[in-house]
């Protein structure tokens, strides 16, 4: 599985007047990693919001999986492959770490069939190996309430890729986390994509040079300007409305 | 394991005290009588809070009117009890209990048509209560109502039953309820024997009712009643239909509770509207706040200690007993969230 790419095109979003997003185009390769920089205001919560189907753009477009997602809510999109980790971790604290990711695993979700579940093998072991990879295997009978602020971002991450979502939009992961955690959340996202298209919007630059991928900037609303870090560091419009303040 | 035999110990002593009280009333180890009906009682008080911490303890769901659903089945089953007296009531009528007589019905309204038979009015006391918790709880939960305006509406509901039930024209008996009861298939019920039956069914459905429910915790949907209690719109934004699975949850405990309710009346020999009081409710939701909710042995606990202590406390002091529950919610609010099985854990670690 290689994922599937995702195109905005041309989408304006206004609230009261206030153009949120102004003709935002954007492509994201299947399986990229992709960071979205920009100062605050600049539209990047907006674009997820557009993507996942909580906002309605006023024009444009974005296809994914060959849908329109502004045609569809956002539950339709989740089913799509779109998983989205908001910037508050929301794990189930008086659950352990492997049921919090049993819960999120594909099955049937009505109450009879949650009661004659079976964990089967290859359940179990797709749940060790996401254990493994957001590197909680040791805790994984440990509440998920004891876990640190860290560890719980991971969890949840976990979550999200129990459900095999095909695009995964992560908003601030490291906002709170120790240097040594951020680190770790850089190897964890860029070991995610490859098989998945990944979306990180963050603020710590630090971490979006950890990141090592393609960086889009975002000002007003829409592109200023894209390529490697190094690349937009060095863009003179990126340092005036953003770098140099 | 050491709490599976301390849970089968305290089994065996319930079940020895019938067996204690059929010895002659000399012996040092008799029984009164009055022990025997009143611990029955209290077996049906703890099937009644384990129904609730079901709801309440795992799936969040604090309902206030448990009491309307324990009544409706004590109700059910008052029915077929008041048609096995036949025509040995005080007028003597063939066919109507006395309180119809005394109204001035001519025949037995249709709804009483059925309960003639045992498992007819058994099936009733599982189904009203749990229809009645169905409807309630798809119109609450589908519309999301939760907290404390789910508790609102659940009180509202046993007080607009009692209201009801106080009605003659409803044909339950008005404010008199059921009494005067004679037999229970084909067994008199003022008997020691009787007595003795009554006892171990109730304890029966109590190990059965805990049983079951420690099995429903550990199976995934009891991760998932827990993760809703925890985080409602979470556990919804991962594709899991909340309402399904509280209505599951709800109906389930409601008819746990009829149950009881269907248990109970056989042994005190009453059903009358005072127990859809809403007093009772809120006294149940205590007894499980007290032994420790979110836990099966605290619901089991806190039904026993609490209504030993009332037991105790209204024979001495009746005047103090309201006072003194209150006193044990804010205690137990304030001091103990866990409960006593919290207080006993923490002692134990």
């Amino acid at each position: 599985m290689s994922g599937t790419g995702l195109y905005v095109d041309g989408v304006t979003v206004t609230f009261d007047g206030f153009r949120a997003l102004n003709a935002l185009s954007l492509v994201v390769e299947p399986g990229e990693l992709r960071a979205v920089i920009g100062p605050n205001g600049a539209g990047k919560t907006t674009m997820m919001d557009v993507i996942t189907g909580k906002t309605r753009p006023d024009t444009g477009i974005v296809r994914f999986a060959g849908r329109d997602l502004t045609k569809l809510d956002e539950a339709a999109i989740a089913t799509l492959g779109i998983g989205r980790k908001f910037q508050k971790p929301t794990v189930f604290d008086a659950l352990t770490v492997f049921e919090n990711l049993e819960l999120a695993l594909k099955a049937p979700r009505g109450p009879i069939a949650c009661l004659r579940w079976v964990l089967a093998g290859a359940a179990r072991a797709r749940i060790e190996a996401i254990m493994e990879q957001i590197g909680l295997a040791a805790r994984r009978e440990d509440l998920a309430g004891l876990l640190s602020h860290g560890q719980r971002q991971w969890l949840e991450i976990g979550m999200l890729l129990m459900q095999e979502p095909d695009l995964l939009l992560v908003d601030e992961p490291v906002a709170g986390m120790t240097d040594h955690e951020t680190e770790q959340t850089a190897a964890l996202l860029r070991g995610i994509a490859g098989t998945r298209s990944v979306v990180v919007v963050e603020h710590d630059l630090e971490f979006v040079r950890a990141l090592d991928c393609r960086v889009t900037v975002l000002h007003e609303g829409s592109v200023l300007s894209e390529g490697s870090i190094t690349h937009v560091q060095a863009d003179p419009r990126v340092i005036e409305v953003y770098l140099g303040r | 394991m050491n709490r599976r035999l301390a849970l089968l110990l305290c089994v065996l002593a319930l079940a020895a005290l019938p067996a204690f009280n059929a010895l002659p009333a000399e012996h040092p180890l008799h029984v009164p009588d009055f022990l025997v009906s009143v611990v029955g009682k209290w077996i049906c008080y703890a099937i009644l809070a384990l129904a609730i911490d079901l709801a309440w303890g795992y799936a969040g769901i604090l309902s206030l009117g448990h009491g309307a659903f324990f009544a409706l089945g004590g109700y059910a089953i008052g029915m077929h009890l008041m048609r096995l007296i036949g025509p040995r009531g005080v007028y003597g009528h063939p066919v109507l209990p006395d309180f119809m007589v005394f109204l001035g019905y001519t025949e037995l309204p249709w709804y009483w048509l059925g309960f003639d038979w045992f498992a007819f009015a058994f099936l009733m006391a599982l189904f009203v209560p749990g229809l009645l918790a169905l409807v309630v709880g798809w119109l609450a939960f589908r519309s999301r109502i939760t907290g404390v305006y789910l508790s609102i509406i659940t009180q509202a509901m046993t007080y607009a039953l009692m209201l009801a039930f106080f009605r003659n024209d409803m044909g339950f008996g008005g404010n008199n309820g059921f009494t005067d009861f004679k037999e229970l298939l084909g067994m008199p019920l003022n008997t020691g024997a009787t007595r003795a039956v009554l006892f171990y069914a109730s304890l029966a459905t109590l190990v059965l009712v805990f049983w079951g429910s420690a099995h429903l915790t550990q199976t995934k949907l009891g991760r998932v009643l827990t993760a809703i209690r925890d985080a409602e719109s979470r556990t919804r934004f991962l594709g899991y239909n909340v309402t399904q699975h509280k209505l599951f949850v709800f109906v389930l405990s409601a008819m746990i509770a009829g149950l009881a309710g269907a248990l109970y009346v056989p042994q005190v020999g009453i059903i009358n509207p005072s127990e859809f009081s809403p007093g009772n409710s809120i006294e149940a939701v205590v007894w499980v706040a007290f032994g420790g909710r979110g836990t099966l042995v605290g619901a089991v606990l806190g039904a026993f200690s609490v209504n030993a202590l009332k037991t105790w406390l209204t024979s001495v002091a009746p005047d103090l007993w309201l006072i003194v529950l209150g006193l044990l919610f804010v205690i137990v609010t304030l001091l103990l969230p866990k409960g006593l099985v919290g207080l006993l854990r923490r002692r134990g670690s």
